[in-house]
């Protein structure tokens, strides 16, 4: 057969990253494609181009030979080519058959025609195979029901191109089987899909051919996946050589500073436990939606908790609540920087002392000359680029605005744990290499330090200890001495045949 | 034309309107700038600028209190009742700022714990407490007994009457309590990010319930010295005072969105609104005429703070 799906040396660029650079390859008509790479290999945005959201900055994309031009996700669609996302794009208050038909519903001068509406649908589930009542309310689905709803849509416009990013994420054993024989029908319709998953077993489950990206380049192309293994698949995602840009050194380590026993949320099910020393820097590391953040944030008492406990030099934490944490020295560098971090339109100033300034403020009165005196010190130590403390912080660059947030609580005097939740994501490398800096002089100062990344060489590169994360499980503990990105990456990837997976201890 | 706009939309471009029409109407407007008027003209704003205090915080934390109308004239009243029940100003006083507060009080914690929509909490208060008003007094005026009432507003120091003071003074207060205080730089911190204020440390949740618990405070405050004025509580008293309040806080430079606030800019706000209606009833402009000009300075309020974000926006 021949190629249906061809990308050209597709190339894409953001400030400060090149996120896609000359990637080529080519899918056959009627075949599922996978797509892997660690977070941040390029899958992202390879998708996104592919649907119309984003155009590359050079290379093309044909489709049956011809090459498109389009501009947006319209254009894409009406090229044949469909991405459903994780967020699913279905309006819950209409019915399933409403939402198919959303954006052109059948009738006459605006009324409806409820028999071809729903009429038209019923024949189409049932030709592909998706057991759903068109008349229910898409509200009232379960979230494998709603993919199902999602794909027919795709089938409906007639897509001759299926793109789906991680759409078993959070789908039971059973949905996802479902999921799978559809998409064997698909393919036997001769629809192309783009399969992007974590998932070794799903990926040799499924595709007929593999793509694997690497740092946004193309790492390599199996045309016959029944030809490669699971452990070269893994060493292709990684296979980068380690040097030490980090500028890591050995520290002394002191007494338990951070002891986490138990702790479980919402979001976050499986009780987890850890405990980091004094000048350890314990770095956590897992796929996007592991359940890192999740679990910094219970720790640090910004979600509720549902059990479990955290103490601080032996002292428990009573309350789970920000002021409690900080009070009793232990503080997070949240992920989000522009929602969770800054306060826009308030100055460099304000925003380093909104937590410290209680500390100069008798009656809560504040004394500006100790708090210009305090924010211009930490400006210097830190060194944050800035004509003046009085600078929106909005106009900082990325970087300085970190070191901004690392100010907030080294004003504090007297952390003993820092929290940091992707400390160097949007920024540049110099000013990368300056928080690493600051960071392992925090630590070798006695601060017990936690890195939450999902950048797999960040994490190798700075860490004395990684745990690493899988569907909100720790799957693996490994100390410096130890580090190997396939081993690290083998443990984050869910489901794949290796001691430390949560699967293979579920089957235990 | 760039640099008029800059003028206009920047930090002081209020003010440069402000002395703009404020010398175009002492040169046009007779009997305008005379002492007589300008102290009717800060007595006529006396309650809209004690309640834009508050009302400041409230907007620059990202909320909003329709109910402070309600709430002056429910404290005027039950001031003027409880002084009239107890024979002690003192008593009358103490009641009204009791109510007050507490009807601010109910505000926040309806909406700081329970998270209701600020615009429908206050709307729903600010028909209950004006049902209060109205079952409380049978939906009639009741005329003070007690003559020493009315020294409240009718006293002078100075040459001028204690009510302006009163004003002065929250305008010190309060501008003290925004830039200089935690309680103040927490506010603009919350309405600017609420979420990385709370994740700082900050108890949004507390602060906001202080917030609306001191709005019903001042509110108490501005009911007591409007009753004093008009010699009477009156349960109809100051309807439509919320629009003029938030009116005036957002022509002074407060945004809507939060974060961003002044005092100074809220004097202006205030004394814009007043000159306004001066100048209106000096010009025997008809009562009807007014409520569109009201309408026309709150949209125009709206479209400055509209123009001045994107041009913080642009500069950003």
């Amino acid at each position: 057969m021949q190629d249906f799906l061809e990308f050209r040396s597709i190339s894409k660029g953001y400030p400060g990253v090149q996120a896609l650079s000359n990637v080529s390859f080519s899918v056959k008509k009627g075949a599922v494609h996978g797509l892997m790479g660690e977070n941040g290999a390029g899958k992202s945005t390879l998708i996104r181009v592919l649907s119309g959201d984003q155009s590359a900055d050079t290379g093309e994309i044909l489709i049956d030979g011809k090459e498109q031009h389009y501009r947006s996700v319209r254009d894409a669609f009406h090229a044949g080519v469909i991405v459903i996302h994780q967020e699913l794009q279905l309006v819950p208050e209409l019915t399933v058959a409403e939402n198919l038909w959303l954006g052109r519903f059948p009738g006459k001068g605006g009324v409806i025609d409820r028999q071809q509406l729903t009429g038209v649908v019923s024949a189409k589930l049932a030709e592909i195979g998706i057991d759903v009542d068109p008349s229910v309310k898409v509200a009232s689905l379960s979230i494998g029901e709603r993919q199902m709803v999602e794909i027919a849509k795709a089938v409906m416009l007639d897509a001759r191109v299926i793109a789906l990013d991680e759409p078993t994420s959070s789908l039971s054993s059973r949905e996802s089987e479902i999921l799978f024989a559809l998409i064997d029908r698909l393919r036997a319709s001769g629809t192309v899909i783009l399969y992007v998953s974590h998932r070794l077993d799903e990926i040799f489950r499924l595709c007929d051919s593999l793509t694997v990206l690497r740092d946004g380049k193309l790492a390599a192309h199996h045309p016959e996946i029944s030809k490669v293994t699971r452990d070269q698949i893994i060493s292709e995602m990684v296979g980068r050589a380690i040097s030490n840009i980090w500028g890591w050194r050995e520290r002394a380590l002191g007494q338990e500073r951070l002891r986490v026993e138990g702790i479980s949320g919402p979001k976050l099910r499986h009780p987890l436990s850890f405990s980091v020393r004094r000048g350890e820097i314990l770095g956590f590391f897992g796929l996007i939606g592991a359940g890192r953040s999740e679990l910094a944030r219970l720790v640090y008492g910004a979600d509720a908790r549902s059990g479990g406990s955290v103490s601080v030099d032996g002292v428990t934490i009573a309350a789970d609540s920000p002021p409690q944490s900080i009070r009793s020295g232990m503080v997070l560098c949240p992920e989000d920087r522009k929602f969770d971090g800054i306060v826009q339109g308030r100055s460099i100033e304000e925003n380093m002392t909104i937590s410290s300034r209680r500390h100069f403020s008798p009656f809560g009165i504040i004394n500006p000359k100790k708090e210009g005196a305090l924010a211009d010190k930490f400006i210097a130590k830190l060194r944050v680029r800035t004509p003046s403390r009085r600078q929106d912080i909005i106009n900082l660059s990325g970087g300085n605005q970190q070191k901004v947030i690392l100010g907030r609580w080294l004003s504090e005097e007297g952390v003993k744990v820092l929290m940091i939740d992707e400390p160097t994501r949007g920024i540049d490398v110099g000013a990368k290499s300056e928080i690493y800096e600051i960071l392992y002089e925090l630590a070798a100062d006695g601060m017990a330090i936690v890195v939450i990344s999902s950048e797999l060489p960040e994490v190798m590169g700075i860490a004395d200890r990684i745990m690493v994360m899988c569907e909100g499980r720790v799957a693996a503990d490994i100390p410096r001495a130890d580090f190997d990105d396939r081993r690290i990456l083998a443990a984050a990837l869910p489901d794949v045949q290796n001691p430390n997976t949560p699967s293979h201890a579920q089957a235990r | 034309m760039t640099s008029l706009k800059k003028l206009l939309l920047g930090e002081q471009g209020l003010v440069v309107i402000f002395a703009l029409a404020f010398l175009v109407v002492s040169l046009t407007v007779p009997n305008f700038l005379t002492e007589r008027n300008m102290l009717g003209l800060l007595q006529s704003v006396v309650t809209i600028g004690i309640v834009a205090c508050t009302m400041m915080f409230c907007l620059a934390s990202r909320d909003f209190d329709l109910s402070v109308g309600s709430t002056v004239a429910f404290s005027g009243m039950v001031a003027v009742m409880a002084s009239n029940a107890t024979g002690s100003i003192l008593l009358g006083l103490v009641a009204a700022l009791i109510c007050g507060g507490l009807v601010g009080t109910v505000n926040g914690v309806v909406i700081a714990r329970f998270r209701i929509n600020a615009l429908i909490t206050t709307l729903a208060t600010m028909q209950i407490v004006r049902g209060l008003a109205l079952i409380a007094s049978d939906g009639r005026a009741v005329g003070i007994n007690d003559p020493s009432f009315y020294q409240l507003a009718l006293s002078r120091f100075l040459g001028i009457p204690t009510p302006i003071w009163v004003m002065a003074l929250f305008f010190v207060a309060f501008g003290f309590l925004l830039n200089r205080t935690v309680f103040g730089k927490n506010t603009l911190a919350i309405g600017g990010n609420p979420e990385a204020s709370r994740l700082a440390g900050v108890d949004v949740a507390r602060m906001r319930i202080w917030i609306f618990a001191l709005q019903g405070l001042v509110c108490a405050v501005a009911g007591v010295l409007l009753a004093s004025r008009i010699t009477s509580g009156q349960p109809n008293a100051a309807t439509g005072l919320e629009l003029s309040v938030i009116s005036a806080c957002v022509l002074g430079g407060v945004s809507l969105a939060g974060g961003r606030a002044a005092m100074t800019g809220v004097i202006v706000g205030v004394l814009i609104m007043g000159i306004a209606e001066n100048v209106m009833n000096l010009l025997n402009i008809q009562a009807f005429y007014q409520y569109v000009v009201r309408g026309l300075i709150l949209l125009l309020a709206v479209l400055l703070d509209n123009l001045r974000s994107s041009a913080a926006g642009r500069r950003a």
